[in-house]
């Protein structure tokens, strides 16, 4: 019988261990480290400026990217283009554009017009090793025409590469697509 | 008397039985039996060896009578009429000794109206490298949704996670068996035998274990004063590591004993037959210790249990968007291939579990058996992704789980013919998901508390047909505290079903308080027959009811690991299930087989299945939703086996299983393929008897499964493409081979030494329920060896 003692004494433990939830607080809120809410490009030619953007500010949540062209481009000129990406749920805004620059040679930005769209796309920025980056960029416009351009942010691409995708390969961190018209 | 003595005398009465004493599991020889002969009223003891010997024997017919300390005694016919030598083989007094002195079955009452399947301990030593997953896909009927080849979990007649209650060591297993890429966390060598039952109806563990019931158990300790153990090493060539585990025992004639247990495991990258499956390798570190007291009326024991493992996950599968995927599924190999290393990097797991435990029981007199077990178990789950910031060394997701629980039973014999087992269980559980991570939970925070009650009964109508029937009831109550994104709070309707609940709006996401309570109520009855001295019917209809988890009620959002994102919903009840099942046995002296169907009919079944893509920044997502929905499964599990000599012996398994929806009239998702197994077992009898076996295993193509397809844009190729994420691969056939033998060391030592060659013929294949199918083929040819010491 004496060995029964035990018994009263863990469930006293039992009870002690399972009403110790002192923690009535709220658990802190979780900002998506990880996200990349919003990519901007900016196109400049002198007072000509085109901005481009795509904004999911609910991330992988259910609503789709607000995507905006602020204008037209111009036919065969050259724009100095810039891209921005940031993760606008964070306050102060978080711009990932500089993470993508100190690591850069784990990353390659990609451009691809479709088959309609007369532009030229060129780097401007490279990474250490001299490979493209393309943070910075010019777009060269030919003749009136419309079509998407694509920008794709690839991260741990093989650098170098011949320009596509397939051969880059990688992850993508940023796929995003824009209806543009060279006028 | 004096005309025996006549006949005796009239007859050639100078014949020898020379005989050996061996345990019929293991044919280890068993030294100190006694043997009688009856009649006679002479005995001799067995040597070392387990030999003895008669001398003077007249021709005729003799009982003799073995008994052993450790076996159960075991009366023998044998008739002389030349010299003779026979073996003698004895059964381990397990069940009787279970039941007063040890643990081993101690820990549930048997099944009698299923038939429990059975891995014995050399099965166990064999996989003593591997998975519980894997050992447990001996069993016809036995599946597993695997992660790669080291994240394996069981499915039994196509169900997994939380419709399978793993017991281990008397306790309910709690590692977050949620998710098809969490693995049981149980080093499979603290076990000595694993016992599957199919189906709800053990319910002094569980009312919601539609699938099934694993049970780990222990090995028995001996009474009396004794130290002895086991070391077992493997190597293998494939992922070119290996895995070391040993115990020991020390026992008392009094009662008191304690074991000490540990496993290392370390393998590299494994290899596909064709390459490199890179950061495939694992590290597990795992150790057990228990000390106890066995008497006739009481008896308890203590017992503690880490198990540690890391586990890479192939590179090639951590992609973004779909049309990563594209590129990923069309390529015949996996995209990232790197040189064999043993490092392990992202993507990778790192899981902690402990678990302690009390237990006890007490003989009450003219009431029956008192139980008690009070156990506490602490599961980590870290899981390391691909970060965009290769400096960041944070995991993705950081899980803690504690639960503590508490249960007391009392097992009573009515009468000679009726036994009665109730129960009561009491369960707290918390999880944590730490915010440091940077990425949203996966699993929120929440508290849970459950309670459950339960009766079942056998009757034994005659000796032959054995009634049983239970029923158990469970409430749980959930407690949570769950960020949801406000976008999805909106679309899913939630902000004008669930008002009440929110607790503090931040702008793009909400906090909410959801309280949630179910009560469960399952069943079950049926009966086992015997007939024809070696055929047995088993019969049982069990309803089986579950609450749905905390992942199918609370996913929402990207689970990077499975570049998807996993909806949940708030709304789900609770699955109710019915099924019925057949069992026909016949043990007979050469051929034995068992056939087993079966129906389950499920409403509210929860499964997860593609539903769409979702754009985003980073480009389209495949979207998984879960629902619920009207399910039926058909299936049959068989097992055959026929001897054609003693040394030659003939084994076959199959197994199919089909499940549909009711509701759209598709098949259900991640259905196991039927596979058929068939092997041929040899003992050549040479001065050292060597076993050869080869098995033979075949895996048809799942020709049933939902198509969930969709398309995506390419923009480079500017064309759409369909992502293929619904076509099962093609059948396989693999040939493995084994060859082994024990040598006798000195007094009861023994060293086993095992070849193994799995794959034989490194045959490229994929499997339907692992999901890195996509992006690599499964493993290529391995070869082990093994060695094994008992001492």
């Amino acid at each position: 019988m004496k060995k029964l003692k035990f018994l009263p004494l863990l469930l006293i433990a039992l009870v002690v261990i399972a009403c110790n939830n002192d923690d009535d607080n709220t658990p802190d809120i979780v900002n998506e480290e990880e996200l990349i809410t919003s990519v901007v490009v900016t196109l400049v030619n002198g007072p000509d400026t085109v901005v481009l953007s795509s904004r999911d500010l609910d991330g992988d949540g259910p609503n789709d990217p607000e995507v905006t062209v602020s204008g037209n481009l111009q036919n065969n000129v050259s724009y100095d283009g810039s891209v921005q990406f940031l993760n606008e749920t964070e306050s102060p805004v978080d711009n990932i554009t500089l993470e993508v620059i100190e690591e850069a040679d784990e990353h390659q930005v990609f451009f691809i017009p479709g088959s309609g769209l007369i532009v030229t796309p060129e780097y401007v920025d490279t990474d250490a090793d001299g490979n493209p980056l393309g943070t910075q960029f010019t777009l060269a416009t030919g003749d009136a025409s419309d079509g998407t351009f694509n920008i794709t942010l690839r991260h741990e691409p093989t650098k170098p590469n011949d320009g596509s995708l397939s051969d880059a390969g990688g992850e993508t961190d940023i796929s995003v697509t824009f209806d543009l018209t060279v006028e | 008397m004096v005309l025996t003595l006549a006949q005796a005398l009239a007859q050639n009465c100078d014949f020898t039985l020379q005989g050996s004493v061996v345990d019929l599991h293991d044919d280890s020889h068993l030294d100190g039996a006694t043997i009688i002969l009856a009649g006679l009223e002479t005995s001799v003891i067995t040597d070392f060896d387990g030999n003895f010997e008669f001398t003077g024997l007249c021709e005729g017919t003799y009982n003799l009578q073995i008994s052993h300390p450790a076996c159960s005694t075991k009366a023998f016919t044998v008739t002389v009429v030349s010299n003779t030598v026979k073996t003698f083989k004895l059964e381990h007094h397990l069940e009787e000794l279970n039941e007063i002195l040890i643990k081993g079955s101690n820990y549930y009452t048997k099944a009698e109206s299923v038939l429990e399947n059975k891995i014995t301990q050399n099965t166990l030593e064999d996989y003593s490298s591997g998975s519980l997953g894997d050992v447990l896909k001996t069993i016809s009927g036995v599946s597993s949704l695997s992660t790669g080849n080291t994240v394996v979990k069981p499915v039994i007649n196509g169900m997994h996670s939380s419709r399978i209650t793993i017991i281990n060591n008397g306790v309910r297993q709690q590692d977050q068996e949620w998710g098809a890429e969490h693995a049981p966390n149980i080093d499979l060598n603290t076990a000595s035998s694993i016992t599957v039952i199919k189906g709800a109806s053990a319910l002094q563990f569980s009312g919601d274990a539609l699938g099934g019931v694993v049970i780990a158990e222990p090995a028995p300790v001996i009474l009396k004063d004794s130290l002895y153990g086991k070391t077992i090493i493997s190597g293998q060539t494939n992922g070119r590591g290996g895995s070391l585990t040993t115990s020991l025992t020390k026992s008392y004639e009094n009662g008191w004993f304690g074991r000490f247990q540990g496993t290392l495991k370390r393998y590299g990258d494994f290899d596909a037959p064709s390459y490199v499956l890179s950061n495939t390798g694992l590290s597990e570190q795992d150790l057990s210790i228990q000390v106890g007291f066995n008497g006739i009326d009481y008896g308890f024991d203590a017992y503690y249990s880490l198990f540690k493992n890391e586990i890479g996950i192939l590179r090639a599968s951590h992609l973004g968007g779909a049309e990563d995927q594209v590129t990923a599924i069309e390529s015949d190999v996996p995209l990232i291939i790197n040189d064999f290393t043993y490092s392990i990097g992202a993507p990778r797991q790192e899981v902690t579990h402990h678990l302690g435990k009390v237990s006890g029981f007490y003989n009450l007199e003219n009431i029956g058996k008192l139980k008690f077990n009070y156990d506490f178990q602490q599961n980590n789950r870290f899981e390391f992704d691909v970060r965009r910031d290769s400096d960041d060394v944070r995991p993705s997701v950081d899980l803690e789980l504690v639960t503590h629980n508490l249960s007391l039973s009392l097992e009573s014999d009515i009468s000679e013919q009726i036994t009665v087992k109730t129960g009561l269980t009491g369960n707290y559980q918390k999880n944590f998901a730490d915010p440091s991570t940077g990425v949203r939970r996966l699993i929120p925070d929440y508290e849970q508390y459950k309670f459950g009650v339960y009766g079942i009964s056998d009757m034994k109508i005659s000796d032959k047909f054995i009634l049983e029937f239970g029923a158990r009831f469970d409430y749980t109550f959930m407690d949570v505290f769950k960020f949801y994104r406000s976008s999805f709070w909106e679309s899913r309707g939630y902000d004008t079903l669930f008002p009440e609940i929110v607790v503090e709006d931040f702008g793009n996401q909400i906090l909410t308080n959801p309280e949630l309570s179910f009560n469960n109520v399952s069943g079950t009855v049926g009966f086992s027959y015997k007939f024809k001295d070696n055929f047995v019917l088993f019969g049982n209809y069990s309803l089986a009811s579950r609450a749905p988890n905390a992942s199918e009620l609370f996913s929402e959002g990207l689970h990077h690991s499975a570049s998807r994102i996993e909806l949940g919903d708030l709304r789900f009840k609770a699955e109710v299930a019915q099924k019925t099942t057949f069992t026909l046995q016949k043990t007979g002296e050469r051929f034995s087989f068992s056939i087993n169907p079966y129906a389950t009919f499920i409403k509210e079944f929860i499964l997860i299945e593609p539903t769409g893509i979702q754009q985003t920044v980073r480009g389209n997502f495949q979207v998984w939703e879960y629902r619920q929905t009207n399910a039926r499964l058909l299936g049959i599990d068989t097992d055959a086996s026929y001897e054609f000599t003693p040394n030659l012996t003939f084994t076959n398994k199959f197994s199919l299983v089909k499940g549909k929806d009711n509701v759209t009239n598709r098949p259900l998702i991640n259905m196991p393929p039927a596979r058929v197994s068939n092997s041929l077992n040899y003992l050549l009898s040479l001065k050292q008897p060597v076993n050869l076996g080869i098995e033979s295993s075949y895996v048809l193509r799942q020709n049933e499964f939902p198509n969930d397809n969709f398309d995506v844009f390419l923009p480079e190729t500017q064309s759409f493409e369909t992502v293929d994420v619904s076509t099962p691969p093609d059948a396989y056939h693999l040939l493995h081979l084994n060859a082994g033998t024990t040598f006798k060391l000195k007094n009861i030592n023994t060293l086993a030494v095992n070849l193994k060659v799995t794959n034989l013929m490194n045959t490229s294949y994929r499997d339907y329920l692992n999901r890195l199918r996509y992006y690599a083929d499964d493993l290529g040819r391995s070869i082990l060896l093994q060695l094994k010491i008992n001492y």
